[in-house]
């Protein structure tokens, strides 16, 4: 005959356990959730960007056969003006607060986009302005 | 400001560029295009500048203040002439911003999202490495172009011994780099890496002779794009990657019409060698003791006035001469005298696509008289006189008859078949490809010798 005082004790000692264990689940399923989430981070995103970049290629490609032969110094200063959208880069990596490397970087590279964006457009403005239809 | 909105302000922006490009089809919508590239550029840097990582502002504030005041003061004073090294020069300053971005990446990757010092991403590093190779490679070989057209340095392909075996070794070695900084991530490599690749970028232009700059800029124009999506990529930033592939593209194909107008392969501009600029009339058989018909500005301006159609083909002789403003007062009178006056521009005239047609423009040519070479070029056998100014080899039949000429192939400007030809040359001088005119030397062709605008302000006078 068991003593019921034992009894309750083991009793506890399960219900202890089966808790350990579900937080052991809990802590598992979660650690797998994360690293699927980091294989997708690594994996999905690429492809994504892929599927933009190759797009992008094509309506570049089309756009550009479509640029009148005439127009093709606007068009280069045209171009180097918007790829200076790596400003974008450049303003992430000089925007934390204090004083670093990075933001050092992004710093010197916010001026070279900065001349590259105000000249580029405002050369491409001039020189359009000069393909006014004359009277 | 939400992810997903900042995603969308990114979508907006990418839109405007494709819009930019788009105008370009026609002068008329051309002004507007380049508004809505502003415009898209505006909201790229709103957005960004409104995302959590951007908070600290003075310092962005003095960069784009600085840059902003450089880039506009240098865009408002510079001559139209000179637009080539302008351009080579900002696309150098693309390169090295990518460069930029990519050390900031490297240094400080938590920023961007892409991992952390000493652990990040190998994906992310892959496109880093790739971004920050071709920056450094569009940064040294646009310095080297801006020289060149500078005149800071000789235009004569710098070619030595061993320079395609080094250049191939340096690519390779490039690409090891590339693989060893992935797989260990230290800065030593990093370093070493931007290093290698700006002296490829200089070895991979110098022996790229002035007159193939219409395809070195081009190409660095594409280069710049690519780096642009490389730290696109890096930065998992779609605008960046739409716009680094637009710009990318666009110079390629620009690089491709460039290389067909010359009937020659990518390749064999980019191995370089190719033409002595200004060189020297060639010596031997044939140069000295043929006769030459030389007229002076009283004679042209007979014949022009006299003639029923002229057809003007300008070449970079006429850049060099700044002679774009003098030329169009002669075509303005000889339009009041009836004359029908139109230009014909060769794909490759002058060191930029489309640089002519920008010095016409210019001196108020107005844009409809200005035609390309399959428009115009059946128009020569009915026309009375070509006026030749400060052109060549684009001219020049060799490309049509002789398959031992270097230029063989090439796609030329049918001159000769107009009644006369007038060609206005500083001398007997070949062009940039070493071979020498057969047309200088027909019945129905007059030298005018002396620097391009001088004559067209004699023949001006002369007609008056």
């Amino acid at each position: 005959m068991a003593d019921p005082a034992s009894l309750g004790q083991r009793a506890g000692e399960l219900a202890g356990e089966a808790g350990a264990l579900a937080r052991n689940l809990d802590a598992l399923s979660q650690q797998l959730a994360l690293s699927t989430q980091q294989a997708a981070h690594a994996g999905t995103p690429f492809v994504f960007e892929l599927t933009i970049f190759a797009l992008a290629v094509f309506v570049g490609y089309y756009v550009v056969w479509r640029v009148t032969p005439a127009l093709h110094s606007p068009l280069m200063s045209v171009t180097n003006a918007i790829s200076s959208v790596i400003i974008v880069g450049a303003l992430i990596a000089a925007g934390p607060f204090g004083l670093g490397f990075a933001k050092l970087m992004g710093f010197v590279a916010v001026i070279l986009a900065a001349v590259n964006i105000f000249g580029g457009f405002i050369v491409t403005q001039r020189m359009l302005q000069m393909f006014q239809r004359k009277k | 400001m939400s992810e997903s909105l900042s995603a969308l302000l990114y979508l907006v922006a990418a839109i405007c560029f494709i819009m930019a490009l788009r105008g370009l089809s026609s002068p008329e919508t051309a002004r507007g295009g380049n508004i809505f590239g502003i415009v898209g550029m505006v909201i790229a840097i709103l957005t960004t500048l409104a995302s959590p990582e951007v908070v600290s502002y003075w310092l962005i504030v003095i960069g784009i203040v600085i840059g902003g005041a450089v880039g506009a003061y240098i865009a408002r004073q510079i001559q139209m002439t000179a637009l080539p090294q302008l351009v080579a020069a900002f696309h150098s300053l693309v390169g090295l911003a990518a460069v930029c971005v990519a050390a900031a990446a490297f240094a400080a990757p938590e920023a961007y999202g892409i991992g952390i010092r000493g652990a990040i991403h190998p994906a992310s590093l892959v496109e880093m490495a790739i971004g920050l190779t071709i920056g450094a490679i569009t940064f040294t070989g646009s310095i080297v172009a801006f020289a060149k057209l500078q005149g800071l340095v000789s235009g004569r392909p710098l070619t030595f011994a061993g320079q395609h075996p080094i250049n191939l070794a340096l690519g390779i070695l490039l690409i090891a780099l590339i693989v060893l900084f992935v797989m260990t991530e230290s800065s030593g490599l990093f370093l070493l890496l931007v290093l290698l690749s700006l002296a490829f970028g200089f070895l991979l232009i110098v022996p790229i002779g002035g007159a193939d700059m219409p395809v070195v800029i081009s190409m660095l124009n594409s280069y710049s794009g690519w780096a642009a999506c490389g730290i696109g990529f890096t930065l998992s930033n779609s605008l960046l990657i739409i716009t680094g592939a637009l710009v990318g593209s666009s110079g390629a194909i620009l690089s491709y019409i460039m290389c067909k107008g010359m009937n020659r392969s990518i390749i064999n501009v980019i191995l370089g060698g190719f033409g002595t600029e200004g060189g020297a009339a060639p010596a031997g058989a044939g140069a000295g003791d043929r006769l030459v018909k030389s007229g002076s500005a009283e004679d042209a301006a007979f014949i022009l006035k006299n003639a029923g159609s002229v057809i003007i083909v300008p070449g970079y002789g006429m850049a060099v001469a700044q002679a774009q403003h003098a030329l169009r007062e002669m075509a303005d009178i000889l339009k009041k005298d009836g004359v029908k006056v139109s230009y014909a521009i060769h794909p490759v005239a002058g060191r930029m696509p489309g640089h002519m047609n920008v010095l016409l423009a210019e001196a108020n040519v107005p844009y409809d008289e200005v035609f390309e070479l399959d428009e115009i070029n059946r128009d020569f056998a009915s026309t009375d006189v070509a006026f030749v100014i400060g052109a060549n080899d684009v001219t020049n039949p060799a490309a049509k008859t002789d398959p031992t000429s270097p230029i063989y192939g090439m796609p030329i400007l049918d001159v000769e078949r107009a009644k006369t030809v007038l060609f206005v040359k500083r001398s007997m001088a070949s062009g940039y490809a070493g071979v020498e005119n057969e047309l200088f030397y027909r019945d129905n062709t007059m030298m005018l010798f002396g620097d391009a605008k001088k004559m067209c302000e004699e023949i001006v006078k002369a007609l008056e």
